[in-house]
């Protein structure tokens, strides 16, 4: 009986080796340890046994079934992990194929510039201010100390609707309606961007662009405040180690004015083609509100002092992008929208 | 202008090479933009701001040189042999305009030989960019470009012994030097001989009384005019000229005998001659030297600085300001060739700019700082640009449009959006008139894209559209439209979505949700521009918020687009004043939802919107949720009639359902269906 189970055994341990999958090793099992299989019929014998030898075979017989199982069961776990090896082999993929490409969409890139400008100035404290894009002269010049007939309304040839209403050329008309609203209240301080318009339609002109202009009224603000906050600006904005310098300028509603030049993005300030090689690039207009605009607007300039400035949109994106036509902003070209 | 930096020499003393000097005037508000080498001398490029005309004079720019290196400069000596006569026997001028000239001074030279002028002139004139004509006008030129202040000089025995300034009649006819006839109007102002215009003042002389080969007499013209009216006129005329741009920008009323003086002496040395004794010179309400008081205090006030009186006395001084203290302010006399300084804050300036601007301490502005912000309605508009760009790519389009548009649109004559705000003055046609709505930009970058081969397009604005007022300013509100044609990008995997109406209606009701506007009803719409059968109207409880469709075909190829394009016109305004903060109305159930499909066959003209509603209300309590899964019509369903399959989730908040409760209510929703739309059961 020994033998025959010994014999039983040996030959599991065969068939085990030999089985190639889980389905196998079932059916193996079924047929050594399941109840009418191998083992159970041998150990039926026991009962013709006397006792002595009933309790040694049995226990040799338990034994062996317990070897017998712990076999079954390894052997399973083997071939489950050579399945899963084999498995994960075949479900391999080509992961150089691109991802499923979801909708492109984006930001135009004056879009994601204005609204870079705008976050630098929100976080010292300005507001946003808007105002209508078709203008009265009142508001476009007058109030800008730019009288008519003063030689700044040619720098500034206008689209004019009517005598007196006109698609306003800056974003500076916001400033005196600002001031209308708030005199005499304190600080004042705001960017204004929006849409321009002026007569001019060449290769570095478009009779629509965009600007954002900024105010800044309270009592002692100096022309010091004014090149503090422009550089912050500038220093955010195309980074920390561009230089920059002022020069005396003119603009009818600033006095004194400056213009706000900043070290080449392009050359590093060695002078280059972008530069027109100086080594300077001109970014911002500003300058000491002209006591008379603030009279305009209800403040006394005795009282109160502030500080203006305006850029082109335009022109800080190209700077910042590397882009060279301006005319690709407004030609709506797929091919350019989806860089940004 | 192109200045000569040896030419420049002869005023004043620098020790500066070419770029140093270019820099410091740079720096000090004279812009040079560049500079040229020609032979042993250096040409700078000059880029004057408008307020500082008189530096277009090059001894107004040595006076700048020479404040900024605190020499001074060296006025050209007059020296004059005059004859014995009087100019009163030869000239009488009169003034009859006195407020646009105010000033003419005449003065004559006799017996002159014209010929070419010696190489240095006319060397120093090309460099100028003026052409040599002869010794006398080359003189005058070369005047005008030393002193700014223009001369003309009039062929005498041409002239005769009068001369009368004043308007010129409306429809007077006169012939210019460059042999054009101009037509005058009553508002330009001309020199005549006592009946007919000799000059166009201040612009060009007349083709009649100029100075040729065989003049023997040559009365020279210094005179001032008011800029504002050159300006006009030389805008109305279309004739710029060297003259024209000087009086423009403003010219020195006390410069004027110094100049005619200057030319008298040159004239005489270069072409011989006899300078008649004595200036005829009109000049009714002489000019005061302006003056202007400068508080010590008031300068470091704006400018933050800490400067100590007399450093700002010695700027003064260094341009040559004469400067008086009075109770601790400096009262300063504003010499007439610097009119642009007229109030406190222009010396200011002065100051500041011969101290450098580099030398003022930079600050931030102390105090109180009120927190900045965005405007509710500013961040709402990012919002919705943020919703729409993961899916659209911006454009920007111009705010003008041409009108032809609204006739590619097939809009009908009296529509409302026919009704525009005209630019009296367009760069052409296509710009004449702002936007009434986006469509006509985003067909036309649909259009060109198109064109380019750029298949496959998602375009979105948001901007200004304008109507006109019935007073005041034109108004102007905030729309977003879009145009999509074509599909989603190429790719390997076969899933390529047809940007369609549904696609785009999609995107619109995406924008809807986040907004809390999901219960806008898309209505079908009438409009000209779209399919009739594929376009809707957005409606919020009766607010009409815009429209959505294909674009009608006819449209598409009046924009020679020859493929399907949908868009969408929302009125941002509208959007803002209804959007709700979204409230979380679904509590999360702690027991099973459980979903059944039903199919149901529909006649066409039976609605999803309808057929939702009634399965709603059939089943009020325990559905949760229903959608359309799937439509189709064709051979397995008779003409006329379309099958729609609904997936509808049962879900209770207090207890787990049982077939039973889902059974009678799959039933209700039947019953409901075959009764209000004969539907019948797949
Ligand atoms: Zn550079």
């Amino acid at each position: 009986m020994l033998n025959k189970l010994k014999e039983i055994a040996d030959n599991s341990e065969k068939w085990l080796s030999q089985a190639s999958n889980i389905d196998e090793i079932n059916e193996l099992r079924v047929k050594v340890l399941g109840r009418k299989g191998e083992i159970t019929q041998v150990l039926r014998g026991l009962k013709d046994l006397d006792a002595g030898e009933r309790a040694s075979v049995g226990k040799i017989a338990n034994q062996l079934k317990e070897r017998l199982e712990n076999m079954f069961s390894s052997r399973t776990e083997e071939i489950k992990s050579q399945e899963l090896e084999l498995r994960l082999a075949r479900e391999s993929v080509d992961i150089s194929l691109p991802g499923l490409p979801l909708q492109r969409g984006g930001k135009h890139p004056l879009t994601l510039i204005n609204e870079e400008i705008r976050d630098i100035f929100l976080t010292m404290g300005f507001s946003v201010a808007e105002g209508p894009e078709i203008e009265s002269d009142y508001y476009n010049f007058e109030a800008l100390n730019i009288p008519r007939d003063h030689p700044a309304r040619e720098m500034q040839d206008s689209f004019y609707i009517s005598e007196d209403i006109l698609l306003r050329t800056h974003t500076s008309p916001v400033q005196v309606r600002t001031m209308e609203k708030l005199a005499p209240q304190l600080p004042v301080k705001i960017i204004v961007p929006g849409r321009v318009y002026r007569r001019d339609d060449d290769a570095t002109h478009s009779p629509m662009f965009n600007q954002v202009e900024g105010l800044v009224i309270d009592k002692r603000i100096t022309f010091g405040h004014l090149k503090g906050t422009l550089m912050h600006f500038a220093h955010k904005i195309f980074g920390e180690d561009v230089k920059v310098r002022y020069r005396p300028s003119f603009f009818p509603f600033t006095e004194p004015s400056a213009e706000m030049d900043i070290s080449c993005v392009n050359c590093k300030g060695s002078g280059c083609r972008v530069c027109s090689h100086t080594g300077w690039l001109e970014i911002l207009g500003a300058g000491m509100v002209d006591p008379r605009v603030l009279q305009f607007g209800g403040y006394d300039g005795e009282q109160v002092t502030g500080f203006a400035f305006g850029m082109g949109v335009e022109r800080i994106a190209m700077l910042k992008y590397g882009i060279n036509d301006l005319r690709l902003f407004f030609d709506n070209d797929k091919r350019f929208l989806r860089q940004f | 202008m192109g200045v000569s930096i040896n030419w420049l020499k002869q005023y004043v003393d620098f020790n500066w090479r070419a770029e140093e000097l270019a820099n410091r005037l740079t720096m000090a508000g004279i812009a040079i933009e560049g500079i040229d080498q020609e032979d042993d001398d250096f040409i700078l490029d000059l880029d004057l701001t408008p307020n500082r005309g008189d530096c277009l004079g090059m001894i107004n720019l040595a006076r700048e040189v020479a404040a900024l290196n605190g020499s001074s400069i060296r006025m050209p000596e007059i020296a004059i042999k005059e004859n014995h006569e009087n100019i009163n026997q030869y000239i009488k001028v009169g003034i009859d305009a006195s407020d646009l000239c105010q000033r003419y001074a005449a003065r004559l030279v006799k017996n002159v030989k014209i010929q070419e002028s010696p190489a240095w002139l006319q060397k120093t004139l090309i460099h100028s960019g003026i052409r040599p004509i002869n010794n006398v006008v080359d003189v005058t030129n070369y005047v005008m470009l030393e002193c700014n202040q223009p001369l003309h000089a009039f062929d005498y025995n041409l002239l005769g012994n009068t001369i009368l300034v004043r308007r010129a009649r409306a429809g007077e006819r006169f012939t210019t030097l460059d042999e054009v006839e101009r037509k005058l109007d009553n508002d330009m102002l001309v020199i005549t001989d006592g009946s007919k215009p000799v000059a166009l003042a201040g612009i060009m002389g007349g083709l009649d009384s100029e100075i040729h080969d065989a003049t023997v007499n040559v009365l020279l013209e210094s005179a001032w005019f008011l800029g504002p009216n050159i300006r006009r006129t030389s805008r109305k005329v279309g004739l710029r000229s060297e003259s024209s741009i000087r009086f423009e920008k403003g010219t020195d009323i006390n410069g004027v005998i110094y100049a005619v003086n200057r030319a008298a002496m040159l004239i005489q040395e270069l072409a011989g001659g006899e300078v008649v004794k004595g200036i005829e010179d009109v000049y009714p309400e002489p000019r005061k030297e302006l003056q202007v008081t400068l508080r010590p205090e008031r300068v470091n006030y704006l400018l933050g600085t800490e400067l100590t009186p007399s450093q700002m006395r010695s700027y003064l001084e260094q341009l040559q300001f004469p400067v008086k203290e009075q109770k601790g302010n400096f009262i300063v006399n504003i010499p007439s060739y610097r009119p642009d300084i007229e109030i406190e804050v222009d010396l200011i300036e002065e100051v500041a700019r011969l101290h450098g601007y580099d030398k003022i301490e930079p600050g931030l502005p102390g105090g109180e700082t009120i927190p900045g912000g965005l405007t509710p309605f500013q961040k709402f508009r990012d919002e919705i640009k943020n919703i729409m760009s993961p899916y659209l790519n911006e454009v920007i389009n111009y705010s003008f449009i041409s009108e032809e548009n609204f006739q590619r649109l097939l809009l009908p004559q009296d529509s409302n959006l026919r009704n525009v705000v005209r630019i009296a003055n367009p760069l052409s046609e296509e710009q004449a008139v702002m936007r009434t709505l986006l469509l006509p930009g985003l067909l036309e970058n649909a259009s060109t894209n198109l064109a380019r081969k750029n298949e496959n397009l998602e375009f979105y604005e948001m901007g200004a559209v304008f109507y006109p007022a019935e007073s005041g300013l034109p108004l102007e509100r905030i729309r977003i439209g879009a145009v999509v044609c074509g599909h989603s990008d190429v790719n390997w995997t076969r899933h390529r979505v047809e940007m369609d109406f549904f696609y785009l209606k999609g995107i619109v009701e995406n924008l809807l949700w986040k907004l809390g506007l999901e219960d806008c009803e898309f209505v079908v719409a009438k409009d000209f521009s779209y399919h009739p059968g594929r376009s809707a109207v957005l409606k919020y409880y009766g607010d009409e918020l815009g429209i959505i469709g294909e674009v009608h075909p006819l449209v598409l190829h009046n924009y020679d687009i020859k493929q399907r394009c949908c868009a969408f016109e929302l009125d941002v305004e509208k959007l803002f004043a209804h959007k709700r903060t979204r409230l979380m109305v679904d509590k999360i159930a702690r027991y099973p939802a459980v979903e059944r499909d039903i199919a149901v066959v529909l006649a066409d003209e039976v609605t999803a919107a309808a057929a939702l509603k009634a399965i709603r209300d059939a089943e009020r309590e325990l559905l949760k949720d229903v959608v359309v899964f799937d439509l189709y019509s064709g051979e397995q369903v008779a003409v006329g009639y379309k099958s729609m399959a609904f997936r509808m989730t049962f879900q209770s908040m207090e207890r787990t359902l049982t077939d039973n409760d889902i059974n009678s209510s799959v039933n209700r929703i039947v019953d409901r269906l075959q009764k209000d739309f004969k539907a019948e059961l797949r």
